[in-house]
């Protein structure tokens, strides 16, 4: 369960805006997390708190398969972002890197900026705590939640190198 | 039920009969690549997880591509690690700066990826393998330490979307309008998750270089991956380029599609993709006066010798604007002594543009052609976003190698058509 204060933004944010490409000659999440979203939202960095949740409409993510991008998302503090659609390349990113991400079209367009919500992966109960409203998300499916429960793909991997 | 091209090639690579649109399954890799912005984060999650060796030397292909020659010293940093981390596992496919190219220029020129493959690579635009036959998609870093690991990575089987084509692109019509069509159609989600399959009598009639730039850019209407069937001419450019063993597929007559678009090649006029979405396709002939900046022609969109061609041919005998700086840059190192030897170096020095060494550089607002606030350029790359080439208040239009090439001999957004006309 997670909870924090709505940053909401449109349709088809691009990873270039995530995070521009003139900061990705260094890879240390501390220093992308510093540029995050920069080119579409310079008070993000600023405002950001632990917990923070972001919003946004269709194709989260699209464009780059910098995985830079849910990086610098997570490292700014955000513990969920939610969207009516997201890029194939950055699903599977924040999957693999443990960013917790919900699709939820209805919850994508109704929900505020600045709104306080509360995530509840278990069940996919997604609450605006600030309206009062709730959105129920598709769970995972089995596969793609052993990734999520194992604490990233890598994990995975080790495990089954040394069995 | 029958199966796409893309289903069979995953059926055959995950050991299935059959495989249905949504299933998750896990496929053997024939090729796992990175470059020097993906592989660095690749390389820390590799280590981190303890894994002592890559699972297959010659299926691990590195490239050094986007901010090589290395632009200061935080990417000679991930450059010299990338380096070290190839000396250590014996990576067969490392190319260094002066052998190297490109990476999606790079890899089917050196033969690396053949028909019926299966290959992912840190990077988006993986998707242009699919011109030979194969099925490619881009993923990210952790994927790719994965891939290096196990040889092996699970997908969510794609449905499809069938283009068919018909008839032939006229004169100054390229592969890059052709894509930039179909987007601005379906836009940048419209194939979100799912395959572009093209075919009909049509693809015979496009080139294997049109072929790259349309499946290339398959990742920017949101697919998953774009690929062609294996013709004649796939099979011409597959024996003068590689050795490795192919598998021809073909979509099932039955195969289900997710929707059918049906596309008259000889109906298709020069497009140009307005900031800052590629879906915003325009006919060059509908548009106002637009005055340029700067004009990038190359990348691994349309960076191929018949691009350099396509440019010469324009550029040739005639002057870049005043205002305008031009720079060409070849895919890989081949290309670029490809047109040295035919003259194409000569026409575009004589012009007054740059010719540069291979690198992803300018397209991403990496190096080697920054745009400043306020300043538009006309790019043969594939994207447009804000801040896509450098400051967030420039502006990328995205066209073919004709375009570009004409509109940096005016100064403006051109059809080469009408630069013959006016000088007629």
């Amino acid at each position: 369960m997670v909870q924090g204060k709505v940053f909401k933004y449109g349709d088809n944010v691009d990873t270039d805006v995530i995070i521009p490409a003139r900061y990705l000659n260094v890879s240390e999440a501390a220093h992308l997390a510093a540029h995050c979203m920069e080119d579409i939202d310079q008070d993000f960095v600023k405002k950001v708190k632990e917990g923070d949740i972001i919003v946004a409409n269709k194709n989260f993510g699209c464009g780059s398969s910098r995985e830079h991008a849910p990086i610098a998302i997570k490292a700014s503090g955000v513990s969920c972002v939610i969207a009516a659609s997201f890029a194939r390349i950055f699903y599977r990113n924040s999957i693999n890197i443990g960013l917790p991400i919900i699709e939820c079209p209805q919850a994508a367009e109704e929900i505020s900026a600045g709104d306080e919500v509360r995530v509840d992966f278990s069940t996919g109960v997604i609450t605006d705590v600030t309206t009062g409203k709730t959105y129920q998300a598709q769970p995972f499916p089995e596969s793609i939640q052993n990734i999520i429960d194992a604490g990233g793909l890598m994990k995975m991997v080790a495990a089954r190198l040394k069995a | 039920m029958g199966m796409t091209m893309t289903q069979k090639i995953l059926a055959a690579h995950a050991g299935l009969d059959s495989v249905k649109a949504g299933q998750l399954i896990e496929c053997d890799l024939d090729i796992v690549m990175g470059n020097d912005v993906t592989t660095p984060v690749a390389i820390k999650e590799f280590e981190k997880a303890g894994i002592q060796k890559v699972f297959d030397q010659n299926k691990v292909v590195i490239v050094p591509d986007h901010f090589t020659p290395n632009k200061d010293i935080q990417s000679a940093t991930h450059s010299k690690m990338v380096r070290e981390f190839a000396h250590k596992h014996g990576i067969v496919h490392y190319y260094e700066v002066g052998r190297m190219g490109i990476e999606h220029c790079l890899l089917p020129e050196k033969g690396i990826v053949t028909a019926g493959d299966v290959v992912v690579g840190a990077d988006s635009h993986t998707c242009t393998y699919g011109a030979l036959g194969a099925f490619s998609t881009g993923v990210g870093s952790t994927d790719m330490a994965c891939g290096m690991a196990l040889g092996k990575l699970w997908f969510k089987v794609p449905s499809a979307i069938r283009f068919v084509l018909k008839g032939k692109m006229p004169k100054h019509v390229s592969g890059k309008d052709l894509i930039l069509h179909i987007i601005g159609m379906i836009g940048v989600d419209g194939a979100l998750y799912q395959s572009m399959e093209f075919t009909g009598e049509g693809v015979s009639n496009l080139t294997m270089d049109d072929r790259f730039t349309v499946c290339n850019m398959a990742i920017e209407a949101g697919g998953k991956n774009g690929i062609f069937p294996v013709d004649e001419k796939t099979l011409e450019y597959l024996k003068e380029h590689s050795e490795k063993p192919y598998h021809v597929f073909e979509a099932d007559p039955d195969a289900e599609y997710a929707a059918t678009y049906e596309i008259d090649l000889s109906e298709l006029k020069p497009v140009v993709a307005f900031p800052h979405l590629p879906e915003n396709a325009h006919y060059v002939d509908e548009i106002e006066k637009i005055k340029i900046d700067q004009v990038v022609i190359g990348s691994c969109t349309n960076g191929r010798i018949s691009d350099l061609r396509a440019a010469a041919e324009i550029l040739k005998g005639r002057k870049i604007a005043e205002w305008v700086r031009c720079i060409v840059l070849p895919g890989t190192q081949a290309i670029y002594l490809q047109a040295v030897k035919e003259g194409l170096a000569e026409i575009f020095v004589e012009a007054g543009a740059a010719f540069s060494t291979p690198t992803c550089g300018p397209c991403l607002g990496g190096h080697m052609g920054i745009l400043a606030a306020g300043e538009r350029a006309v790019s043969t790359t594939n994207r447009n976003f804000v801040g896509r080439m450098g400051h967030v208040d420039s502006e990328v239009y995205l066209a073919s190698p004709a375009v570009a090439a004409a509109s940096a001999v005016t100064g403006y957004i051109t059809n080469p058509a009408d630069l013959e006309k006016e000088e007629a």
